[in-house]
């Protein structure tokens, strides 16, 4: 068995594509607490659950490299969160009809 | 003869296996915080108005003043291992160590926010609780305590991973050739920051 | 001491180790070895099989009468038997079993490999699973009785109950992490470390379901971990998300530890559907008819067994709606699984079988595994099930699946791998006659389960009403032939050990790679380089030899 030994990897990325992400993830939260605080309820609700997702992306996509990670790795990680997302709609079915 | 299958086995060096083996912790990470998260959708969709009413107690500052922290930490974390990558291991040990900085920075905050609140009486379990709170409002403060306690958990552990780390770089084991456990530990402590992400609006923002 | 004229590569690898001696206890403790390991887990196992089968005998003895029947067994003992032989059934044999020894062993020389990706985290994995199976042992005499709460640890009996309760579902909560570790494992040594020229689908179908398995390990074993931490965060901190009194739910308790337990029960059977596969092509002596459908409805078994676990709870308060939802997803199941059982019925269609011991097994496994499939129906349909729940029906049908399928597989499995790994072969005629006995044992104890189920007799009881005496009686009349069978079986392995005759490196003519090494492997698995130009079960046209 030989194996590749060498490190197949990206091109490093410039520092400041990271600051980017990180300025990128202040201002998303800055959105989310905004929202919770002068617009309570429904509009605070939904603005957290699509700002949420956006910034867990960003850090997967970004801070934990999968951009340049291979199709097999994407697909893993995507499996993963819908096996979550099946857990939580068969468990809603339930509680939401009862 | 002994020495030779030691060595085969040692030799074996595989990054992308490694990192492979470490996505897929991760994954179980996610999974069991997902029980929790489960859980919570679950009891705030039967509790809304309770769970609502005791977010209202959360210190909503406190808990983005830890987000930022925790992301500027995330920051520090991909910056170190940038750095590595780059060759610049005097950088990378700054960042490591500004990223540990964070973390402590993270669970002292933690600290005084709960101690606050258990110096109110408001933790499982505690008669304050069965006297003057809903049953909605048990399993807020319940559900609080056991995935921002399993959270912190996962912090310190971060935390000794990173002294470890730096333990490694120290000695050279580490090195901008060979830095897959830093890579590693840095992915470990993003999903720490990734499941906060998600703590902060069901927990602090939920009012 | 190594000379070179000693013909190295017949050198296996119980001489050459991993550690400074390449003999002797530690060396097996401290081996990092994937066939060492294989081989530990395989003894201990073993020996909590033991324990679970003696526990079971004693359940059947004492239903054996109506009345009480055993003078030293009380109400109490007695749900700690049904207890102890589930937990220790389920967490220390049946969901570790075909992955931790058959898995170890031979997902590395299937895949042409010299180990698994992580051989340390391997070793790491088993120490706890002896960390968990020891805790299990612990909770038997914990003060205040055996656990008594059944396998699943249902609140609020669980977390109310005795510290044995606890204790036991600690061990399920280490175990858990066992099995995960060994997940991880396979799934990255299947990407990581297959030979040159093996594309996935030119592995083997027991590599395969080890690929499937290892997923649901992942990906479905934390959630019964952080199950059963808040049952004891329950006990000892009173969080209150089981509790009725505090607000809790118990029965959201149900809907976590069947998300894990449901796929787990796929955990269980696709390494056995896996083995199964790759004997029968072997004892055919050609080519799996339907390669690539087995292969992914391995796959596709994984995925719809995440989204079938409410049908445990039909008869527990769920919403009308998400009950039929999820009976409806439940017929699906059988889909996947019909098309592996019509491919093997293909497979076997105008073929040479050879009629060996293995093959015995997998034709049991089929027939046994099929009664088990399909009596799962009525349970999956909500009507009948209201009826059958909880009854001995259920009981029939797991055993069908459980002991009939995936044991079965298990020791067919044992049968057909045993010359590769101890270089001996078994006594046939004794393999025969075991499973012979295995078989009508089997049939003999748990067909009757079905008719004692439709006819209403409820699982768990101590005690029963005497009109189905006659039932009972004859199902632990089976226990004891199947008893017998497990006997001469366990003593046929154990004389072949030193008596057996040597085996050759290809007993049975499989085309799998690990056929292509020496019996018993040397220390790396291959002498040579190992490149894979066909597919797994490519038979030759004339006879190789």
């Amino acid at each position: 068995m030989s194996h590749d030994n060498s490190h197949a990897h990206h091109e490093p990325i410039p520092y400041h594509v990271f600051v980017i992400v990180w300025i990128a993830l202040l201002v998303l939260t800055g959105i989310t607490v905004g929202a919770s605080i002068f617009f309570p309820g429904v509009i605070g609700i939904t603005v957290a659950g699509i700002v949420t997702p956006l910034k867990a992306f960003l850090v997967m996509y970004w801070f934990m490299h999968l951009k340049y990670e291979g199709p097999a790795m994407k697909i893993m990680v995507a499996s993963a969160m819908i096996i979550l997302l099946i857990l939580l709609a068969g468990l809603l079915g339930d509680i939401l009809f009862r | 003869m002994s020495a030779h299958g030691e060595a085969a086995h040692a030799v074996h060096k595989d990054y992308e296996g490694a990192k492979i083996g470490m996505w897929l912790f991760l994954f179980t990470e996610v999974l069991l915080f997902g029980g929790l998260f489960v859980l919570y959708a679950a009891y705030r969709s039967v509790y809304a108005a309770e769970f609502h009413h005791a977010a209202g107690s959360l210190n909503v500052f406190l808990g983005v003043f830890n987000t930022v922290i925790l992301l500027t930490s995330s920051l520090t974390m991909v910056l170190s291992v940038s750095a590595m990558q780059k060759g610049d291991v005097r950088s990378s040990i700054n960042a490591l160590f500004w990223t540990f900085v964070c973390a402590l920075g993270f669970l002292v905050n933690k600290y005084f926010e709960w101690s606050y609140k258990i110096h109110h009486g408001i933790y499982p379990g505690s008669e304050e609780m069965a006297a003057h709170h809903d049953k909605g409002e048990v399993l807020f403060y319940g559900l609080y305590y056991m995935m921002t306690g399993l959270h912190g958990f996962h912090v310190i552990v971060g935390m000794i991973c990173m002294g470890f780390i730096y333990y490694h770089i120290r000695k050279g084991w580490i090195t901008p050739d060979d830095y897959v456990k830093l890579e590693n530990v840095g992915l470990y402590w993003h999903l720490v920051d990734l499941i906060w992400i998600f703590l902060l609006p069901l927990f602090y923002l939920a009012a | 001491m190594a000379y070179a004229g000693v013909a190295p590569e017949r050198t296996t690898f119980y001489e050459q180790g991993t550690t400074d001696k390449p003999t002797g206890l530690k060396s097996w403790l401290l081996s990092t070895d994937h066939k060492r390991i294989g081989i530990m887990y395989l003894t201990a196992m073993m020996f909590f099989f033991a324990i679970a089968v003696s526990l079971g005998l004693l359940i059947r003895l004492e239903l054996l009468t109506s009345g009480p029947t055993l003078p030293f067994v009380n109400q109490r003992i007695y749900n700690s038997f049904f207890t102890l032989h589930g937990v220790i059934m389920i967490f220390l044999f049946v969901v570790p079993g075909l992955p931790s020894v058959f898995g170890n062993f031979f997902l590395p020389l299937q895949l042409g490999a010299e180990d698994v990706s992580f051989p340390r985290l391997n070793l790491f994995s088993f120490y706890l699973y002896m960390t968990g199976a020891v805790l299990a042992l612990v909770s038997i005499v914990m003060p205040g009785g055996s656990p008594d709460t059944g396998w699943t640890f249902y609140v609020p009996y669980s977390y109310e109950t005795g510290p044995a309760a606890i204790m036991a579902g600690l061990a399920a909560f280490v175990l858990g992490f066992s099995s995960i570790l060994t997940g991880l494992n396979f799934v990255t040594t299947i990407h990581r470390m297959r030979a040159k020229g093996m594309g996935f689908f030119k592995m083997p179908l027991f590599t395969w379901s080890l690929y499937a398995t290892a997923w649901i390990q992942v990906l479905a074993t934390p959630v019964i971990g952080i199950t059963l931490m808040l049952v004891l965060a329950e006990r000892f901190l009173q969080v209150g998300v089981f509790n009725p009194a505090l607000g809790g739910d118990p029965v959201l308790y149900q809907h976590l530890f069947w998300m894990y337990s449901h796929p787990a029960v796929y955990v269980m059977v696709l390494p056995a559907m896996g083995v199964v596969s790759d004997m029968l092509a072997t004892f055919c002596h050609r080519t799996i008819f339907g390669y690539k459908a087995i292969a992914l409805s391995s796959m596709s078994i994984a995925v719809v067994g995440y989204l079938v676990w409410g049908h445990h709870m039909f008869t527990t308060g769920i919403s009308p709606t998400s009950a039929k939802i999820f009976s409806l997803l439940t017929f699906f199941v059988a889909v996947p699984t019909g098309m592996k059982i019509f491919n093997w019925v293909a497979t076997m269609y105008k073929a040479s079988i050879e009629l060996k011991t293995p093959m015995l097994y997998t034709l049991a496994f089929i027939f046994q595994f099929s009664i088990g499939g399909l009596t799962g129906l009525p349970l999956a349909a909500l009507s009948t099930d209201i009826q059958l729940h909880d009854t001995y029906f259920v009981l029939g049908h797991f055993h069908y699946v459980a002991f009939g399928g995936i044991v079965f597989a298990f020791f067919g499995g044992l049968y057909y791998w045993y010359p590769k790994m101890f270089g001996r072969m078994y006594d046939e005629r004794q393999g025969v006659i075991g499973f012979l006995l295995q078989f009508i044992g089997f049939n003999l104890l748990y067909f009757p389960m079905f008719m004692l189920g439709l006819k209403g007799m409820p699982r768990r009881y101590y005690d029963y009403l005497p009109e189905y005496e006659s039932l009972h009686a004859l199902s632990t009349y089976g226990s004891w032939i199947l008893a017998a069978g497990l006997l001469l079986m366990a003593w046929n392995f154990l004389r072949s050990l030193g008596k057996g005759e040597e085996a050759p490196d290809n007993p049975w003519e499989g085309t799998t790679l690990e056929w292509d090494t020496t019996s018993p492997p040397p220390l790396l698995n291959f002498d040579k380089e190992i490149v894979v130009t066909r597919g797994p079960y490519d038979y030759p046209e004339e006879e190789t030899r």
